[in-house]
């Protein structure tokens, strides 16, 4: 048998259950060692409506939802009138006959299975059972048991009673029975693996990476489609010794953080493109008083407002260009929701090292993606580097400069209440000893001097920072690029091209700034055709890319419809610019909720 | 003269937190009185320079941390109640005080002040109040009085002050305090209670601007200014305590307007705090029992 790599669309509307049964289905494939990744695309609105979750499941790591869909199932009329279009052949859709039918041509090789709700639960009200209903259905067709599901039902719903609990299994069995009898499963069963999977979010994944990375001051303003690390570090607050606050705004947030980060803690918080335009004065603020602070992005279609629930990579020159002056930062865009967990103890070691803004660019897909994953991948014991502090009198006669100019740039830093250490910090400008140099010590020197110490941080982290990776055989004729989140997508579409026999490899951007023109270009040398994916209008990784590289590329495909990329996608892009159709490419999205 | 903040042998006296650079405040600006009371206020607490940290924003007022003895952080222009919230969170076992004045404090800050002020964290504020943009020489400001003319307002301002005091009691401060900087020794006396107090403690001072504000000059205050503890006002009473906020005109009442002592502080209905400060934390690790579970609860 080859690789299991199945997806299932569940669509209805928000309210029906999807939030639930989607993460039940998981948890049940990852009880039999199933990966998973899951792509929801909804809407901004708590009941009302439409939400369509793609559950791609597969025998191996899965990091995007692919291409196709296997099995619909659809809660109600509309997810049949949006989605019966979108099974592949050989697929099914599962629907509740009592109020929903296919309308116009079903697609060819499509299975239609049709339950009756009412029949089946007893004419029971409580319509969210739905759900369970079509769930044991699909477990049949899949070729699954009915045993985990069972089992999950029964620890969800024990503490509501016995009878609860019956009613939820009768009705898991009723669909189960009812597609043995009438369906047709599917060819290829839901293999059992040997080992246990865990289910988690990106949100989740890097608010442990924080943690690992021994966080202990945490604060938000919740904000869609980050408030998944709010809710984790407030869930575990209390457990890992965490203060977690929920400020009055963004402006608030980066303050508050900077505020802890001076008095010695880990300081991280977490938003998305308004509230990190907010943030952005604070963030200047701590690369002058050279603070170390963590501050996550997590990308929605912008401008403004914009797409509070859908996915973009719009906000690469936010971040690049964010606060006035120029200050060392540097920005890292996780590559999936396991390097969720990795990147921030890196980030942190490098802050902390280099006391100055670190800032994560994630985005919805990666954020409120779940996945299936081995638990064994997550480190808890991670490095974990202060870099040159000062907590302790160390009885010197010194006079105790914060901001010592030094060759590498780096001062030590004297955390508040050390004795011996008393010094101020000041987002005006200030000599080595923090005395104000803009006001009535105006010094041109003085200010020449420091701005450069500051900036020598810079060549430290620039040496640091690994190039970008590169996937695949050096001489390929087409080169994929992308950065964050985009990166098992290119991965996929390579080798589909590499199937159709186009000669492609893939180079893919995790450290986003500084980047260092001799080490990134080295690996672009290589490039015969580049081509730049990612999702946004114009291009902003594709012109910072050529700003500091003066790379080029030969073509670009763009997406900022607020749908994440599918391999597809990708694939006929690179066909199209290879061919010399266009040069630059922007893919139809074909699932529409 | 200042040592640093190393470990001084006998009690400390204002001198100790005398800072080393000499403020650059117009001469005969409120400001001093205000730096000369603090000094004598932490002094008083027998506590030594660097188990203090002052916190400021932007404007005269906020270049205080630079011309004191302690550590000080000189933040962005209304940011530092935030700043202070979470340098006070981040290590607990200091003492944070806050000072700006009030364009920092009532306006651009004005969001910040009312959470702050909520949630009772265990620090104390110092609104240097000159009713005037003093740094950006002469613009109206929160506390400007209707009518008042300034570079920003030549014809008069037409908007109604804010009302600090009587803002801080309702909003849910527990130390609502008033001082002039004609009186250091009243003024360091409510420094001092403030300091001690334990949640958020506001003291707004009357601090005039010799150079941008006509109106309301040492002269207007000294006329007017009266003392709350010589008339019998009883701080416990909030309902007096708000009486008294809304208060102005021949007389204008300085001192301590409203405490409440039965409030707990924030940082002491924290767990997470109770077992010392997280900014000096140095096991940083999560745990491999706690990992455990963590994982647990995924599968």
């Amino acid at each position: 048998m080859g690789n299991y790599d199945f997806a299932i669309g569940m669509g209805g509307a928000p309210g029906q259950g999807i939030e639930s049964s989607g993460p039940l289905l998981l948890r049940i494939c990852a009880r039999r060692g199933i990966y998973a990744f899951t792509y929801s695309a909804y809407q901004s609105l708590i009941r009302g409506g439409h939400t369509f979750l793609t559950m791609r499941l597969s025998s191996e790591p899965v990091a995007n939802h692919g291409d196709k869909i296997d099995l619909v199932i659809a809660l109600n009329q509309d997810a049949m009138d949006k989605h019966l279009q979108n099974v592949v052949p050989g697929g099914a859709i599962l629907y509740n006959s009592d109020n929903t039918k296919p309308e116009g041509d079903v697609p060819e090789g499509v299975q239609l299975c049709p339950l009756s709700f009412k029949e089946l639960s007893n004419n029971s009200r409580n319509r969210i059972m739905l759900n369970t209903l079509l769930l044991g259905a699909a477990l049949n067709m899949l070729g699954a048991g009915l045993e985990q599901l069972e089992n999950i039902l029964t620890i969800q719903f024990q503490r509501k009673g016995q009878e609860v609990v019956d009613e939820n299994v009768g009705i898991a069995r009723a669909g189960f029975d009812h597609a043995a009898e009438h369906f047709t499963p599917f060819p290829a069963s839901l293999p059992m693996q040997d080992k246990p999977l865990a289910v988690t979010t990106g949100n989740d994944m890097m608010a442990m990476g924080g943690a690992a990375a021994g966080v202990k001051f945490y604060c938000a303003y919740p904000m869609s489609p980050s408030t998944g690390v709010l809710h984790w570090m407030a869930t575990n607050a209390r457990d890992l010794g965490i203060m977690v606050r929920q400020v009055e705004d963004e402006i608030g947030v980066a303050n508050m953080a900077i505020g802890a980060a001076h008095g010695g803690a880990r300081a991280m918080c977490a938003t998305s493109g308004g509230g990190f335009a907010l943030m952005t004065e604070a963030i200047g603020s701590a690369g002058m008083m050279e603070i170390p602070v963590v501050i996550i992005n997590v990308q929605r279609g912008g401008p403004s407002t914009g797409l509070p629930t859908k996915t973009e990579q719009g906000d690469l020159w936010q971040l690049l260009g964010a606060s006035q002056g120029d200050f060392p930062k540097i920005i890292v865009a996780p590559t999936s929701i396991i390097d969720g967990f990795t990147v921030i103890p890196e980030l942190f070691n490098l802050v902390d090292k280099y006391q100055c803004p670190g800032m994560v660019l994630s985005d919805l897909t990666l954020s409120m993606g779940y996945t299936n994953f081995d638990p064994d991948h997550l480190k808890w014991d991670q490095e974990i580097d202060r870099g040159e502090i000062i907590t302790e009198d160390n009885g010197s006669d010194e006079n105790y400069q914060r901001f010592k100019i030094t060759d590498s740039g780096i001062s030590p830093r004297a955390l508040p209440g050390t004795p011996g250490h008393v010094h101020v910090v000041a987002t005006d400008d200030h000599d080595e000893d923090g005395v104000l140099i803009s006001d009535e010590f105006t010094n041109p020197h003085k200010r020449r001097d420091i701005m450069e110490k500051r900036q020598r941080k810079m060549d430290g982290i620039m040496a640091e920072l690994p190039a970008p990776t590169l996937t695949g055989s050096e001489d390929a004729d087409i080169t994929l690029i992308g950065w964050g989140s985009t990166d098992s997508l290119l991965d996929e579409a390579a080798s589909l091209l590499r199937a159709e026999g186009y000669s492609t490899n893939h180079i893919h951007f995790r450290w986003l700034y500084p980047l260092d023109e001799e080490k990134v270009n080295a690996v672009l040398a290589k490039c015969k055709r580049g081509i730049i994916v990612e999702g946004n209008y114009t291009g902003q990784f594709a012109r910072f890319l050529r700003g500091e590289t003066g790379f080029n590329a030969e073509g670009h495909i763009r997406k900022y419809d607020g749908e994440p990329f599918m391999p597809h996608h990708i694939v006929d892009g690179a066909k199209e610019i290879e061919a010399g159709k266009t040069e630059l490419y922007i893919p139809y999205q074909e699932i529409v909720v | 003269m200042a040592n640093d903040g190393k470990p001084i042998k006998a009690a400390p006296t204002a001198k100790d937190f005398k800072g080393n650079i000499a403020p650059d405040w117009c001469p005969g600006c409120g400001d001093f009185g205000v730096l000369r009371a603090l000094e004598m206020a932490c002094a008083k607490t027998g506590r030594e320079p660097h188990e203090f940290v002052t916190i400021s924003g932007i404007g005269c007022s906020s270049n205080l941390p630079g011309f004191i003895n302690t550590y000080g952080m000189h933040t962005l222009h209304g940011r530092s109640l935030a700043v202070a919230t979470g340098m006070k969170l981040s290590n607990h076992e200091m003492k944070v005080i806050v000072t700006g004045g009030d364009g920092d404090g009532y306006g651009i800050g004005g969001n910040h002040f009312l959470h702050t002020v909520r949630r009772n964290i265990d620090l104390m504020y110092i609104v240097m109040n000159n009713q005037i943009y003093g740094l950006t020489i002469g613009q109206t400001s929160p506390t400007s009085r209707m009518g008042m003319k300034t570079k920003s307002t030549p014809f008069g301002s037409i908007e109604q002050p804010l009302n600090p005091l009587a803002l801080a009691i309702l909003s849910g401060a527990t130390y609502v305090a008033r001082g002039f900087s004609g009186d250091t020794k009243h003024l360091s006396e409510l420094m001092y209670r403030a300091i001690e107090h334990n949640g958020f403690a506001l003291v707004d001072v009357f601090s005039p601007c010799i150079t941008f504000n006509k109106d309301n000059t040492f002269a207007f205050f000294k006329q007017r200014v009266n003392k709350l503890e010589e008339q019998g006002h009883d701080p416990t009473n909030m309902q007096a305590a708000l009486e008294q906020a809304m208060i102005w005109g021949d007389e204008i009442p300085i001192g301590l307007f409203y405490e409440d002592t039965t409030r707990d502080a924030l940082e002491d209905l924290e767990p997470v705090l109770q077992d010392g400060a997280i900014g000096r934390k140095t096991d940083l690790a999560v745990t491999k029992e706690q990992g455990e579970s963590i994982v647990k609860r995924m599968m």
